[in-house]
């Protein structure tokens, strides 16, 4: 009876130790998969941006020789765009000025008008205000490339050619389907009866959507004008096609114009195109907390 | 993670059965307040939506311009570009995205500082980074070339063979838009509430059995919403193509939106470089009501 007992409770040991053994096992090839991918995912994100950085730190004339690391350091070309040292950076500070414009104008406009008809639609429930956002869709089965070309035409009949604001209507246009998507998902997670109440209490429309509906909406409109403020700084098409005058000129077309020729000072167009990404990274990262706040009101609710 | 993404994620079906209009019909001042509100929208999407697609249709509206695509061996090349592109591009992109979206659900310390780390190509802007993607990949002496030097290999000429040049214009893609539907794939993957992964491993229902079962069902048809919206959006990518390849070699690699940008502007046809981006309306539409089917389906309740 004894020695029964003795010898499953060594056997039981025994499987025990075997299967800790092989639990972790499991767990040391998981830590070096994980660790491997992890590697991977580094080097494919890091690669093309090290290649900027590279490039833009090399002097000029180094770009085409067969290395990996720059032979001389020089901040030389962040310099020249900063002070417009090169003649093809004449203006920087001005393109500047204008991509800041028109990605701030395109930000506010995306958020007022796809606030006003999200509030009109989802809660004051105009009636055929569904027709509204379903007919917004309809904008993105024909994709804002393949318009480019009767856009370009109707600027010239409106006389916005090499006008900012062509390109801020064009724009406008296409962040506002997406916006109005998002601002009504997100305005479900907020009782309707905070509206009724302050209609009870004598509130007109503008006051409910000034002082209730726009503070409640904060995190969302925090979302979209991220997306509205990246997809205006992303834009290439557009810039490149509606704003050719130096006056109207803005970074992205710059950049375009040192593609155009053979001889271009490469290390100064990285510099440029470094300096021109910043912005976004740095809001993007300073906001990325405050939409994750956001999200959990919005749809992780099953 | 954007409240955008959570609202594309989340199974949110619960408050729209219980949700009430304002009580109280609308009338009077709050009728044309609501109106009101409608207005910037509605002059926004006549402007600078209605007007450039009827323009558009209108421009491509003689039938010899098809005619004389058909008989352009350019057109029927780019066609099986950007059906190569897009295909390609967009499975691969959303396969990878999912798995990767597992993959960053994992608690370990060095998973959660990669992703920040991970989302950087989205936060850059599309110029700098495609541009960067050209250099790197160009003549004997671009970053990557060089890299592979140090590995004793002697890399191709990325640009002179249309296999690889297509190739390169799809992992630039790729490499710009991963983050994006990562991060929307983890919005849906944390959205799953954890009792449901609890209950699946108490039915034994682990690795296969746990993704065919239970992930698959409820991700499914966010899925198939993402793939259709990324279809739609690199159907009509301009900035890739135009920047990384450039069409080389000889315009082999083109897809329509370039195409009907050389059609508009290098050959001075704009109705036929409108007919061409058109002419993929026939495969746009029916992806279009797709989608809206999908964003209709919702997912599986829970």
């Amino acid at each position: 009876m004894s020695t029964i007992t003795a010898e499953a409770r060594l056997t039981a040991a025994r499987t025990a130790s075997h299967a800790l053994r092989a639990v972790r096992r499991r767990r040391y090839l998981e830590t070096a998969g994980t660790l491997l991918l992890s590697f991977v995912l580094i080097v494919w994100t890091i690669v093309p941006i090290y290649n900027m950085v590279m490039i833009s730190l090399e002097p000029e004339g180094d770009v085409f020789t067969d290395h990996i690391w720059p032979r001389v350091w020089s901040i030389e070309s962040f310099w020249g765009v900063l002070t417009q040292g090169h003649w093809y950076l004449e203006h920087f500070w001005h393109q500047f000025a204008n991509s800041m414009y028109m990605g701030a104008m395109v930000t506010i406009l995306t958020l007022a008008i796809g606030t006003l008809t999200s509030f009109s639609i989802g809660r004051m429930r105009i009636r055929y205000g569904w027709l509204v956002s379903n007919v917004a869709l309809l904008t993105y089965v024909i994709p804002a490339s393949f318009l480019a070309i009767p856009f370009y035409r109707i600027m010239q009949n409106y006389g916005l050619a090499n006008n900012l604001w062509s390109v801020i209507a064009a724009l406008v246009a296409f962040a506002t389907p997406y916006a109005f998507f998002v601002f009504q998902e997100y305005g479900r997670s907020i009782p309707i009866e905070v509206d009724e109440s302050a209609r009870i209490d004598g509130a007109t429309p503008v006051q409910i959507y000034l002082r209730i509906y726009l503070p409640l909406m904060a995190p969302a409109l925090v979302a979209v004008g991220t997306y509205a403020m990246l997809l205006a700084w992303n834009e290439y098409l557009y810039q490149f096609l509606l704003l050719s005058s130096k006056s109207s000129m803005t970074v992205p077309v710059a950049l375009a114009q040192f593609l155009s020729s053979d001889q271009s000072p490469w290390n100064y167009m990285m510099a440029t195109a470094i300096i021109y990404a910043a912005p976004p990274v740095i809001i993007y990262y300073a906001f990325r907390r405050k939409m994750t706040a956001g999200l959990t009101v919005g749809g992780v609710k099953g | 993670m954007s409240s955008a993404q959570q609202a594309l994620a989340g199974p949110d079906v619960s408050h729209r059965l219980r949700r009430a209009p304002w009580r109280r019909a609308l009338h009077g001042s709050e009728l044309a307040w609501g109106v009101a509100f409608l207005v910037p929208y509605a002059a926004v999407f006549l402007a600078f939506v209605v007007y450039p697609v009827a323009y558009g249709l209108w421009m491509a509206r003689d039938p010899s311009l098809y005619g004389d695509l058909l008989a352009d061996p350019r057109y029927a090349r780019t066609v099986v570009n950007t059906a190569l592109y897009v295909g390609l591009g967009v499975n691969v992109m959303m396969f990878l995205a999912f798995v990767l979206s597992g993959f960053f659900m994992r608690r370990r310390w060095w998973i959660k500082a990669l992703l920040p780390v991970f989302i950087l190509p989205w936060a850059l802007p599309a110029i700098p980074a495609f541009v960067s993607f050209h250099w790197m990949l160009i003549g004997e002496e671009g970053l990557i070339n060089s890299l592979l030097a140090l590995f004793g290999v002697q890399g191709p000429l990325w640009f002179h063979d249309r296999g690889l040049a297509l190739g390169s214009n799809v992992v630039a893609s790729i490499w710009k838009w991963l983050p994006f539907w990562t991060l929307t794939f983890l919005a849906g993957r944390t959205a799953i509430p954890q009792e449901i992964y609890e209950a699946a491993d108490v039915d034994g229902a682990s690795g296969f059995r746990r993704f065919a079962h239970v992930i698959l069902p409820l991700l499914g048809n966010l899925y198939l919403v993402c793939t259709l919206l990324s279809t739609l959006w690199t159907v009509g990518d301009f900035t890739t193509v135009s920047l990384v390849s450039e069409g080389a070699p000889a315009y082999s690699t083109d897809v329509l939106a370039t195409l009907g940008f050389h059609y508009s502007f290098d050959a001075a046809q704009p109705s036929l470089g409108v007919a061409a981006v058109l002419s993929a309306l026939p495969v746009l539409i029916p992806i279009t009501i797709l989608l809206m089917r999908a964003l209709h389906t919702r997912q599986v309740q829970l």
